[in-house]
């Protein structure tokens, strides 16, 4: 069905709006401005995917296609800039516009007097406009445009206060680091192309479907696609930016590191099934990558003392576990889990940035403790969040989590005991950490400094309203049978083996883990942490290991950046920049100054001189004569 | 050797004469009228030149050449006595400072 009416073009333009309004006059307007357009015009984009989203199920689940313009036109190729709508792309969409609106309407309170407020309101809603696109576009070309731009968006909030020198760099780290990512993602559209002749992925997939395209190929492109998700969702190895990202404003981690961005490589793995269906060994790279991220970060995650690394490492786990779903073939599961860590996850960041809101930017969770009673909205809101990333039923979390778990085990394509085993560990590691959180910043005995104490407020309200209304959808968003909603798009894996009882078997143990794994926090941590710290005094070395993050960072230093750095320092500033480049410049003009001395004396203002020059002239000029003519 | 032979000769040795002494004399008067000697011989081979080919227009020409000359010369002499004034020689190699 084409449907020409605008809708998703109005969807896409309306924070783009937003952006040049905000961009272009928002310091000039002021707060009140800023707020209508920055907030305002989200809002519609949400209420716009919703009137999409209902006429998307009006024609029966029919993909809508939106041709804006062409774009190129190269041979016999055409590119256009179109979108398309199916029910996958329904669903981001809902979720990017709607967290997105909810997440600007936090930023009021929690940005409310910023030297860059205008500023970034502009940044949020060009994320938003970039993010549509990518979650929108038909063609793969398009979907890169967004990809990119997210990228961008990114890197100007991770360094929103780039004043701060570590929080410019870390917003280069993630740029560079998705850079990598990028080449790989970009080398895949290229065989893509050669191999298909088109990049709109409704027909890549069918190309692929149709069962012609060689095994080779297929894993190739597979894989290639992968290693761009892997930048962008911070997948082992690229997935030493996230952390560092968190120096951006907690909402912006909460948007952008939590809810949506980082699960763009996961919405392009689901959205390219039918390569992944035609590529086993992709798929079994993706679930084993996907499963170690997760178990690696989450006990990466047991030892942060920082808030939002706790978060942002649990926020990595996740991505391993959607990722681990998408390599078993469960791509519905995936974008489930998607759906679901959107909304606690969101939660838990914006309830960390109410904490550091109260306690006037203080984010070590060793000086935290006893805030339960201080703000008892945050802590209700974040303790049902955690529940539900914990996976304690009935939340969220505990549907799209068993779902995978369950998939890891039982798919016919590739499920696998191990990945099941290390995937079931990580979610009692997951429980673990998420409590120790708790408990470590909410309750117990207060650590905090007495001047933080004194001031420790509780959020104005619309921070908290939103708060709420994200732990509501923490709760429910699990009864949303998604996976069987995107059936038609997104088929479900077969099973190796139909056993209920197995089912239920693997549910309760599930329950069981993510039970033991509160226990044992509250067992650990409900003092200060002193039992867990005296736990930790017998594994030193794990210790140390875990909190350097098991020295990647180090690495890549040593491995990659220092040969780069001598590279870039030897051989390109030195021998290519100074020798050959500055080296040809200043022999050019050096031979002008020669040049120039030598002519200089030509013209001496000896009056005999220039009789004998002419008359040399002359006898020159007659020989020539002489000889040519 | 006929007379338009002996003519373009004459012609010739005038010029050759002229360049020798402006390249020689360190007189700037002298050097004038050299240069002066160097023109008659340019012209007077102009005017054989006409009576050969026939050609009118050559004897305008060398007559427009003339009074052209004339205008030079009676500019270049007052240039000549200010400088003398100004740096009392006539010796050209004082005045290389005004070298362009």
């Amino acid at each position: 069905m084409t449907a020409m009416n605008g809708m998703l073009t109005l969807l896409v333009l309306l924070p783009l709006a937003g952006f040049i309004l905000n961009g272009v006059l928002g310091r000039r307007l002021g707060p009140v401005f800023v707020n209508g357009v920055g907030v305002g015009l989200p809002i519609l984009a949400f209420l716009t995917a919703l009137w999409a989203w209902r006429t998307l199920e009006a024609g029966g689940g029919v993909p809508i296609i939106e041709t804006v313009f062409t774009w190129a036109v190269i041979g016999e190729h055409v590119f256009e800039v179109a979108f398309y709508l199916d029910r996958l792309s329904a669903v981001m969409a809902l979720i990017v516009t709607g967290v997105g609106a909810l997440i600007h309407i936090y930023s009021i309170g929690y940005m409310r007097g910023d030297e860059g407020y205008a500023r970034y309101f502009a940044y949020l809603n060009l994320f938003l406009f970039f993010m549509l696109l990518l979650v929108l576009g038909r063609s793969l070309l398009v979907l890169f445009v967004g990809w990119e731009g997210v990228g961008l968006a990114s890197y100007l909030l991770i360094g929103f206060w780039f004043q701060d020198v570590t929080k410019a760099r870390a917003g280069r780290k993630a740029f560079i680091t998705n850079r990598v990512g990028d080449a790989g993602f970009l080398l895949g559209m290229f065989l893509i192309f050669t191999t298909v002749g088109t990049l709109e992925m409704d027909r890549i997939n069918e190309a692929f479907a149709g069962g012609l395209i060689p095994l080779g190929v297929a894993t190739a492109v597979g894989i290639l696609l992968f290693i761009g998700a892997t930048g962008k969702s911070a997948q082992i190895p690229l997935h030493v930016w996230l952390p560092d990202a968190m120096a951006g404003p907690t909402p912006v981690s909460a948007l952008i590191h939590a809810a949506t961005m980082v699960t763009a490589g996961v919405y392009l793995v689901a959205r390219m099934s039918g390569v992944y269906l035609e590529a086993p060994a992709a798929s079994t790279l993706i679930a084993a990558i996907g499963v170690l991220t997760a178990f690696l970060a989450a006990t990466i995650a047991l030892v942060q003392t920082d808030i939002k690394k706790v978060l942002a490492y649990s926020t990595i786990s996740q991505l391993g576990f959607m990722f681990l779903a998408l390599g078993v073939g469960a791509y519905g599961v995936a974008v489930f889990h998607l759906f679901t860590h959107a909304f606690f996850k969101a939660a838990l960041f914006l309830g960390a940035g109410s904490v550091i809101h109260a306690l006037n930017g203080e984010q070590d969770i060793r000086r935290m403790g006893g805030l339960a009673r201080r703000i008892p909205w945050t802590f209700g809101t974040f303790a049902v969040a955690t529940a539900a990333i914990a996976g304690l039923p009935p939340l969220a979390g505990f549907f799209s989590k068993d779902a995978i778990l369950w998939f890891a085990l039982a798919s016919g394509q590739g499920g696998a005991a191990w990945l099941w085993a290390l995937g079931s560990l990580t979610a009692l590691l997951t429980a673990l950490y998420m409590f120790r959180l708790l408990w470590l910043v909410f309750l117990g005995r207060s650590r905090m400094e007495p001047e933080t104490e004194r001031h420790v407020h509780e959020s104005p309200v619309t921070m908290t309203a939103v708060l709420v209304v994200l732990a509501f959808f923490s709760v429910i968003a699990g009864w949303f049978a998604l996976p069987h909603y995107l059936e038609p798009l997104l088929p479900v894996p077969a099973l190796r083996f139909d056993s209920a009882l197995l089912h239920w078997a693997q549910i309760g143990f599930a329950v069981v883990l993510a039970l033991l794994g509160l226990a044992a926090a509250a067992w650990l941590y409900q003092d200060g942490g002193r039992r867990g710290d005296e736990a930790w005094e017998r594994f030193q070395r794990l210790h140390r290991m875990l909190a350097g993050k098991y020295f990647v960072d180090e690495l890549y230093e040593r491995t990659l950046q220092r040969p780069w750095r001598w590279l870039s320092d030897r051989i390109f500033l030195r021998l290519g920049d100074r020798v050959l480049i500055d080296g040809s410049l200043h022999g050019l003009a050096g031979l002008a100054r020669w040049s120039a001395a030598v002519f200089a004396r030509v013209q001496s203002g000896s009056l005999h001189w220039y009789a004998w020059m002419t008359l040399f002239g002359l006898v020159a000029v007659l020989i020539w004569v002489w000889r040519h003519v | 050797m006929d007379n338009t032979h002996l003519l373009l000769a004459v012609s010739g040795t005038l010029f050759t004469l002229g360049l020798v002494g402006v390249i020689v004399r360190r007189n700037l008067l002298v050097m004038l009228m050299f240069l002066e000697l160097m023109l008659n011989g340019v012209l007077l081979s102009l005017a054989v030149f006409t009576q050969l080919l026939g050609v009118e227009a050559g004897a305008v020409l060398m007559l427009l050449v003339f009074t052209v000359a004339a205008a030079e010369i009676a500019i270049a002499v007052p240039i000549l006595l200010l400088l003398v004034r100004a740096g009392h020689t006539l010796d050209p190699g004082a005045y290389g400072g005004l070298k362009g």
